[in-house]
């Protein structure tokens, strides 16, 4: 009987145990990935904790009555934080004001009407577009959109102001709006596209009326992501909005402003030491605590909606 | 009225048990009435091919379709049955690549003329798709799509009732026509999809291999529905079916495949086209014959 190639040195147990070394290297590269893995979480894990951790010195040790005054001024020891709460929603508002819409339309114009061609193309520059540095939007909204937009609709405006900022941030999110939108519609099936032009409905009424009540949550979703990436943006806010060191309480969406990313770049920043006064430095962590709270739970939020779209096709 | 007296045969009730009849109706051949009382011409097909980009789907394809009449167009996989029917609506026009030469003429008047427009074509030729696809909306708004597309306004019950009970569905979905249609069976979905066509009122129906995703029950109710409907309307079916071919149509086309020589592509031609009777029992070619015997195909 022919001596089979790999049984030449006849069969035992130790036949089908396989070579010793190559199961060892096996097992060490194994451990590497899952090292790789771990570190990881590790380290997201040690973040979180020493957030948390300045926080709760933050807290146990503020004068609780600083927390609700005339303004942020950490370095006086001022951490109004309705100030940079609100400088946040005005900002994310209007971004959102400038985003939704234009987000919207783009993404509806590439899944429904672009032809494949003008799609290959549009896209990606959309994308690039959603690559550009935001210190560049930060610039561009300083020495543009303030004084030829803002300052134009109103005189009064100062330079540096959080309708600048706000507006240059929705410029930012918008391709994202747009991409999260168009996969969305282009997930609803193509047969009910075709349903509906078989009832002999118009392009715009498939659109209104079949392509966006069918993809709303994602619609929902490419918002919230807009939202949420919009409260996270620092540069563009950190440039246009002016107000390094502090800011009042205002409303006023013409004036200098800060939100609570721009208010931790500027502080992390300063060069007159942050460990200055008291708690300045652990108020940076209290602010940035607030931010990932706002931020993780807009996420899983549009993350469940994402998933109820997968779903119910 | 007749339509309703058939209505009231076909959704008797809901349940199963009267859904043999239509097995029982055996049709011999010679029941078919040789020609119905008047061959009114709804479409006529003048040489017509169909491209997708350089690639010939379809080639030089001519036929005349009446009214009040099912014309079912049959034939192998790939022979372009699919792609024909799609002109008769211009959905062909939803596929960018896709180009027709040569004509149809609907009562009279080129399809493709520049001038036509292809939502006017689709208000009067309604279509029904291969996998139901109804809207994820209440049964309800899925019948008034049409309706309110285009352009009629006010109360649409009665438009509901009329087009569910067309369509036999009526008793099954009365109690519930808020709820959403994503949840009736597969062949009540395409029941659905049936009368929301025929809620617009179109002159001819295009149903696009409408039993291929459905149990042979639900495909019984259908044909039975085929039969009832067609004294109003005129009716071109695609089917892989022979059995339905042979039951259901007055008229049959015959397409099958021609290898490319110059490449690896297929295109499909017209065989025969006639009396469906005819094509079953005695064609005139010998691939006809092939493939309703079953020997090809």
């Amino acid at each position: 009987m022919a001596q089979r190639l790999a049984d030449r040195d006849g069969f035992s147990l130790a036949s089908l145990a396989g070579e010793r070394r190559r199961v060892r290297k096996e097992a060490v590269i194994r451990a590497l990935f899952l090292a790789a893995a771990a570190l990881s979480i590790v380290i997201s894990s040690l973040i979180v904790f020493t957030l948390a951790r300045e926080t709760y010195t933050f807290v146990t040790q503020v004068d609780l009555s600083k927390l609700w005054s005339e303004g942020w001024f950490p370095r006086r020891a001022l951490y109004d934080v309705r100030t940079i709460f609100v400088g946040s929603v005005l900002v994310t508002l209007i971004a959102m004001v400038v985003a939704a819409p234009l987000g919207m339309g783009a993404a509806v114009y590439l899944s429904e009407y672009a032809k494949p061609r003008v799609r290959r193309v549009v896209k990606p520059v959309l994308e690039i577009l959603a690559g550009i540095p935001s210190v560049v939007l930060g610039f561009f909204a300083l020495v543009w959109i303030s004084p030829e937009i803002v300052q134009r609709l109103n005189s009064e405006a100062a330079l540096f102001n959080l309708a600048a900022a706000g507006i240059g941030v929705g410029i930012l999110v918008t391709p994202l709006v747009a991409s999260v939108g168009e996969d969305a519609m282009r997930a609803v099936p193509k047969a009910l596209r075709e349903a509906s032009y078989g009832m002999g409905a118009r392009k715009v009424t498939t659109t209104i009326r079949v392509i966006i009540p069918a993809a709303v949550s994602g619609l929902v979703a490419a918002f919230i992501i807009g939202i949420s990436r919009a409260i996270g943006e620092t540069m563009v806010v950190a440039i246009a909005a002016g107000a390094s060191g502090g800011s009042l309480f205002s409303l006023n969406i013409f004036e200098r402003g800060q939100t609570m990313t721009a208010a931790m770049a500027s502080m992390a920043a300063g060069t007159d030491a942050v460990k200055g006064a008291g708690l300045t430095f652990q108020s940076l962590f209290f602010v940035g605590s607030l931010l990932f709270i706002i931020t993780l739970s807009l996420n899983l939020f549009a993350d469940r909606f994402v998933r109820r779209v997968r779903q119910r096709y | 009225m007749p339509p309703e007296a058939k209505t009231a045969q076909g959704s008797g009730s809901g349940s199963p048990s009267v859904v043999p009849t239509r097995l029982e109706i055996k049709r011999s051949p010679s029941d078919v009435p040789l020609s119905p009382p008047e061959d009114v011409p709804v479409f006529q097909v003048d040489d017509l091919s169909v491209y997708y980009g350089s690639f010939r789907a379809v080639r030089d394809v001519s036929m005349t379709v009446c009214e009040r009449q099912i014309t079912s167009l049959i034939g192998p996989s790939g022979c372009g049955k699919t792609t024909l029917l799609r002109c008769f609506n211009r959905m062909n026009d939803l596929v960018e690549i896709a180009r027709v030469a040569g004509k149809i003429l609907y009562h009279g008047v080129d399809l493709y003329h520049p001038d036509v427009n292809a939502v006017e074509v689709r208000r009067r030729i309604g279509m029904v798709f291969q996998k139901p696809n109804p809207f994820p909306k209440s049964i309800y708004d899925n019948i008034t799509f049409g309706p309110k597309v285009a352009g009629i306004k006010g109360n649409m019950d009665e438009i509901v009732e009329r087009s569910l009970r067309r369509a036999a569905l009526w008793d099954e979905v009365k109690d519930r026509l808020k709820e959403s249609a994503m949840g009736l069976s597969g062949g009540q979905q395409q029941r659905l999809c049936i009368a929301r066509a025929l809620a617009v009122d179109p002159e001819v129906i295009l149903m696009d291999e409408p039993c291929s995703a459905l149990d042979p029950i639900a495909t019984g109710r259908i044909e039975d529905l085929m039969e009832e409907i067609k004294s109003e309307y005129t009716i071109i079916i695609v089917t892989h079916n022979m059995q339905q071919a042979a039951r259901v149509s007055d008229m049959c086309a015959f397409f099958t495949a021609e290898v490319n020589e110059t490449s690896d592509t297929r295109t499909g031609v017209l065989v025969e086209y006639d009396k469906t009777e005819k094509m079953f029992s005695n064609p005139s070619d010998e691939r006809t014959e092939n493939y309703v015997t079953g020997r090809f195909g």
